[in-house]
Order: C-alpha cells, then sequence, then structure tokens
C-alpha cells in the first residue's frame, strides 16, 4: 500500500498473482544469446531502466563537468529567461540557470532514493527477522508496525519533518520511518513461510543454532524479495521527496532538488511553464527507470511472478 | 459472523492505539514550549510555571496521554497556535473540499480502472494489455503534482476547456463543482487507477483459468457476461481490498494536488499548518486521516461475505 507510488506492487497479495500460463506440451527451442548483451536481450526492462538510472548517476557524479554553472548564482538582471542556446532550461525568477539547478538536482533525488532503500531494507530486515522468530516478540511489533501503516506514508513523512529542520539527512530519516513497517511485514511473511520448509526442519533436528539458521538458510532466502522491495522503495522515497520538497517541508531551499525547482516555479507556472517541466521530467524519468528496474529485477529474480502482474 | 464482527472491531483497537500514541508523541516532542507561547514576551519565569501548572503540562507523559486520548472522544482536538480556533472547526471548514474530491476521485478512479484491468485480463498478451500495463507502469512512476501541472496546462491554459484552479461548493451547483474537481481527480487518481488496473488484471487473469469459466463458456454465456458476471464477481475481494488500501495513496495524493489546484481542503490545512509548526491543527489532521483510514479498511473486511458468498466467518 504504499507510495504515490507510495504504492507498490509488492504490496499486492501474493494470491493474485500465483495462475501461470499453460505450457505447450512441446517447448520452442530457446534462441540463447550468451554475455551481456544476450542478458539484456531476456530483460529490457533490467537494461532500459539499469542504463538510465546508470546515466541519472553519472549526471549527478559528474554535474560540475556538464556545462553547468553555479546553481545557486543569483542573477536577477536576467530573470525567467525562455530556453535559448545560453540557457538551455531558461533561468527561475531569481535568475538561476534552470539546466544547472535541474542537473545538480539529480543528486538530492538520487542520495535520497538510495539511503532510504538501505537504511529501510537493514531496519526492515531486522524488525522482521526479529518479529518471524522471536515469538513474544511477535504480536507486539506487529501491532506497532500496524498502527504505523495506517498513517498514509507520506502524511507520516510530513508529520515528522513538522518536528525538525528542513536537512536532507532528517528527510531521509522521516521517509525511512514511513517505509520501515512494509519491509518489516514483508520480511515477516517470507520468515514465516521460510520457518515450515523442510530444511529448515532438518536443520533444527540436526541442533543447529538458531542464529546459524538465521544466516545461513534464512537470510539468502531474503535476498531476492529485497532486492526488488529495496528498489521500490526507491523509486517511493525519490517520489516523496520531492513531493516534501514541493510543499515546503523537505530538502532546504538553498539546496537545488527536483522537489524545490518546481516550488519554485510554482508561482509563475501559468507564464513560465518550463521552470516545473524540467525538473518534472527528469524526476519521472528517473522513478519510470527505478520502477522498469524493479519490474525487471522481480521478473528475473522470481521467475512465478514473472509478466503477471 | 456476529462474533467475527465483534473480533474485527476490537482488533481495530491497538492500531487506533499505536497511532493515538504516535500522533500525541508529536506534540510531546515538538520544539517549543506551549507555556511560553501563551504566556507571552513579557511572562516571568514564575508566570510560565503557573500557566504550564493550570494546562497540566508538568505533568506525566502517561497521564497527559491519557487526557488528551478523553479530550479527543469528547471531540476536542485542541486550539490552533495560530488562529485560536478549535482545531476541530478548522477541520470542518475544509472538509467538503477534500471529501469532494476523494470521492470523485475515486467513483472516477474505480470506474476508469476495473474495465482497464478487465480488458487487459481478456486480450492478455495483446497490444491492449501491453498498453494497460504500460500505463501502469507511468502512472507509479509520474508523481501527483507532475501530472497536475501537465492535465491544467494542456486542458485549462491551452485548450480552455476546464477552470485552472479552485474550488465551487457543492450548494452552487453540480456543473461548476464537477468541472473544478474533474482535472484534480485525474491527477490524483492517476497512481490509484494504476495499482487498481494492475490487481484487476493479476486476479482476472487467475479466475479466467478456473473451471466454472469454462463450464460458464460452454453453456453458452457471452463474452461479456462471463467477463462482468462470472469472473469479476469472483474477483472482487482482492480488488475491493486494494481499492481500500489504496485509500493511504489518495489521501497522501491530496495534500499536493490540493496545493497544485489551490484548493481550500484539508491538504491545504496540513500544508499551512507544517509551515507555520502548527502543531495542534498537525496532530488533528493526521488522526483524522489516519482514523478515516482505518475505518474503511474495517469496512471493506466485513463487506467481504457481500462479494464472496463463500467467505463465513
Amino acid at each position: 500500500m504504499s507510495s504515490a507510488s507510495v504504492l507498490n506492487p509488492a504490496d499486492v497479495p501474493q494470491s493474485a498473482i500465483k495462475a501461470a500460463a499453460p505450457m505447450p506440451d512441446i517447448m520452442p527451442p530457446v534462441k540463447a544469446r550468451k554475455g551481456l548483451w544476450g542478458y539484456m536481450y531476456r530483460n529490457p526492462s533490467i537494461a532500459i531502466g539499469g542504463t538510465i538510472v546508470l546515466l541519472m548517476v553519472l549526471m549527478a557524479i559528474f554535474a560540475p563537468l556538464l556545462w553547468t554553472v553555479d546553481p545557486t548564482a543569483l542573477a536577477p538582471a536576467r530573470r525567467t529567461r525562455e530556453p535559448s542556446a545560453l540557457y538551455w532550461f531558461g533561468t527561475d525568477m531569481l535568475g538561476r540557470d534552470v539546466y544547472s539547478r535541474v542537473v545538480y538536482g539529480a543528486r538530492v533525488s538520487l542520495i535520497v532514493g538510495f539511503a532510504v532503500a538501505v537504511l529501510a531494507s537493514a531496519i526492515g530486515l531486522t524488525i522482521g527477522l526479529v518479529s518471524g522468530f522471536v515469538r513474544w516478540a511477535d504480536s507486539i511489533v506487529m501491532r506497532v508496525m500496524d498502527g504505523m501503516m495506517s498513517i498514509p506514508p507520506i502524511l507520516l513523512a510530513i508529520a515528522l519533518m513538522a518536528l525538525t529542520r528542513g536537512s536532507v539527512g532528517n528527510v531521509i530519516i522521516a521517509i525511512t520511518i514511513a517505509e520501515v513497517p512494509r519491509v518489516s511485514r514483508l520480511v515477516r511473511g517470507v520468515v514465516l513461510s521460510l520457518r515450515e520448509q523442510p530444511y529448515v526442519d532438518a536443520a533444527v533436528s540436526c541442533g543447529t543454532r538458531t542464529p546459524v539458521i538465521i544466516w545461513r538458510h534464512i537470510l539468502p532466502n531474503t535476498v531476492a524479495p529485497m532486492t526488488v522491495q529495496a528498489t521500490y522503495i526507491c523509486a517511493s522515497a525519490m517520489i516523496v521527496e520531492s513531493i516534501l520538497s514541493f510543499i515546503g517541508a523537505g530538502t532546504p531551499p538553498i539546496i537545488p532538488s527536483w522537489g524545490n525547482i518546481m516550488a519554485e516555479g510554482r508561482a509563475l507556472w501559468q507564464v513560465k511553464p518550463y521552470i516545473v517541466f524540467f525538473p518534472a521530467l527528469f524526476l519521472s524519468i528517473t522513478v519510470l527507470a527505478v520502477n522498469l528496474l524493479g519490474d525487471g529485477l522481480r521478473d528475473a529474480l522470481d521467475p512465478r511472478m514473472a509478466k503477471r502482474i | 459472523m456476529f462474533a467475527y464482527v465483534v473480533r474485527r472491531i476490537l482488533a481495530t483497537i491497538p492500531v487506533m492505539a499505536v497511532v493515538a500514541l504516535f500522533v500525541f508523541s508529536l506534540l510531546y516532542v515538538a520544539p517549543g514550549d506551549p507555556a511560553a507561547v501563551i504566556a507571552g514576551d513579557q511572562a516571568t519565569p514564575d508566570d510560565v510555571e503557573r500557566i504550564r501548572q493550570s494546562l497540566g503540562l508538568d505533568r506525566p507523559y502517561l497521564v497527559r496521554f491519557g487526557a488528551w486520548v478523553f479530550d479527543i472522544m469528547r471531540g476536542d482536538l485542541g486550539v490552533s497556535i495560530f488562529t485560536n480556533l478549535p482545531v476541530v472547526t478548522m477541520i470542518q471548514q475544509r472538509i467538503e473540499p477534500t471529501l469532494s474530491l476523494m470521492v470523485v476521485t475515486l467513483i472516477l478512479a474505480v470506474s476508469i480502472a476495473v474495465p482497464m484491468g478487465v480488458v487487459a485480463a481478456w486480450k492478455v498478451g495483446t497490444w491492449m494489455d501491453r498498453a494497460v500495463m504500460g500505463f501502469a507502469v507511468l502512472g507509479f512512476s509520474v508523481p501527483v503534482f507532475v501530472v497536475g501541472y501537465l492535465l491544467a496546462y494542456v486542458f485549462a491554459l491551452e485548450l480552455d476547456w476546464l477552470p485552472v484552479q479552485g474550488y465551487t461548493p457543492f450548494s452552487q451547483g453540480f456543473v461548476p463543482w464537477f468541472e473544478n474537481l474533474i482535472l484534480p481527480a485525474i491527477a490524483l487518481g492517476s497512481v490509484y487507477i494504476a495499482l487498481i488496473a494492475r490487481i484487476t488484471r493479476a486476479t482476472m487473469l487467475e479466475v479466467l483459468q478456473q473451471d466454472y469459466i469454462r463450464t460458464a463458456r460452454a453453456k453458452g454465456a457471452g463474452q461479456p457476461s462471463i467477463l462482468f458476471l462470472h469472473a469479476l464477481k469472483n474477483a472482487a475481494v482482492p480488488i475491493v481490498t486494494v481499492i481500500g488500501i489504496g485509500i493511504a495513496l489518495l489521501i497522501g495524493g491530496a495534500v499536493v494536488t490540493e496545493s497544485v489546484f489551490a484548493i481550500p481542503g484539508l491538504g491545504r490545512l496540513t500544508v499551512d499548518a507544517i509551515l507555520r509548526r502548527d502543531y495542534p491543527v498537525i496532530q488533528g489532521v493526521v488522526l483524522l486521516f489516519s482514523f478515516v483510514y482505518v475505518l474503511v479498511n474495517l469496512v471493506i473486511d466485513l463487506l467481504y461475505t457481500l462479494f464472496d458468498p463463500r467467505i463465513r466467518y
């Protein structure tokens, strides 16, 4: 149930996705291409999504080299210029170069997306494992998670941001807290189903200690669903960051982020739509790419779910 | 059945308690001292201490939490720091636009998304299916305010078919009310449509494999009747569940949509409250939205028997 894609496909009930297409009696010969190109051919979502994400990361890292100027440099004399050869995406109402701001803005989105994905996965994994293995903690932890999940994630992040100063670190913490309950639930579900597996029973009957079982038998099996989930969290976090910044409760205005640029262009959008348009375009493409990557990973890592949802 | 209903209702109490505790703690840890704010700039430390005692702010955390919950039970959400109006009054003034937006979005989204998902499942693997799935990925990826600006630019500014921004109360007629809501509803609904279309398609694919669909076809039922009477009815439970869960999206999205389209609803109230650090208002709105969300999902859970007579409690 999450997010402007604050909601993601992994929350969809598993029962809805199980049906498998009937198999023909004789499978056509598989045309196997080898190497990287073959892999990309078989998984176009991963190839397309991954390439765009990689390009965005390179753009964020090498922002100073990409014919940008200082994204915070004010120049009141040349404000709200239309896009031109000199100002590729135009200038905003303070005369700042929108192209430079958009290129630098990728840094905030990517850092927030990546940091939230890693943090929320790590914390959610820990809580999910504890909840799945420690019986008495399970009901308490899950009631707390249920409670947190009944506050819509964007609202939760907004409420947390109201408590602190706007900073990139605080944005990351707020979105992470909003995402953790979902990850915990997912991991707990995986753990509970894995515990019923014969090989876990076998390990238990051999006298294997619980930490070893978790490390050797449970954790490796959470990697695939967690990777997919982390990708969706990343996409969701980027959208929530831009929403927080857009309504003025996120990244401080001094730092160019896509949400901030749009927030500043808001007052003028009817006459100077390009100030809002370019950051919106970059944000949408990046989130789309991350979502494609997630769909591709899901299909590749979990063949049962492939092509279903 | 009755026992189940009681159990299910009781199960929401711990959830609401966690929400209440969280929302209360929000004000508890919020920076700034309400007593000092009320006392004003001229107050001595003694004055502040006296006000703190009269407000009960010196009492322990749990005692204050208890008193706060008791106030809420009586319908008292506190007083706004900024406007000095009761939070309940402020919410009442702003609830109509938000409620209108949500209801219109809900109806619009469900009536677009469910047929989309059904068609995608029926024509699985064709261009129609791919178009629906492509739209779903887009819907998940393009943020609400981007869709909002795009729609407003094309349909309001360039084509001039609909008003750009604002809200007209329902009391001034259905048409102006609806004209103002249609663009925000589509913008807000885009993620929701993507979500419902996806789950509808997935569930329908599974149901269409079932024996009773083949039976229906064998006895000569027409395609529309198979899809919408036999199949959709059996796919209803997961779809309705997701519609309920997705309300969270609508609530979060409404905050942003109302900003884009200058709709004076609860979302605007939330944004203004955040910018002014008006904690009682933030508390009230978060509490209200969460409560509505829990309640809607409770009702949906209880309605399952209507959609699927196989479910017995």
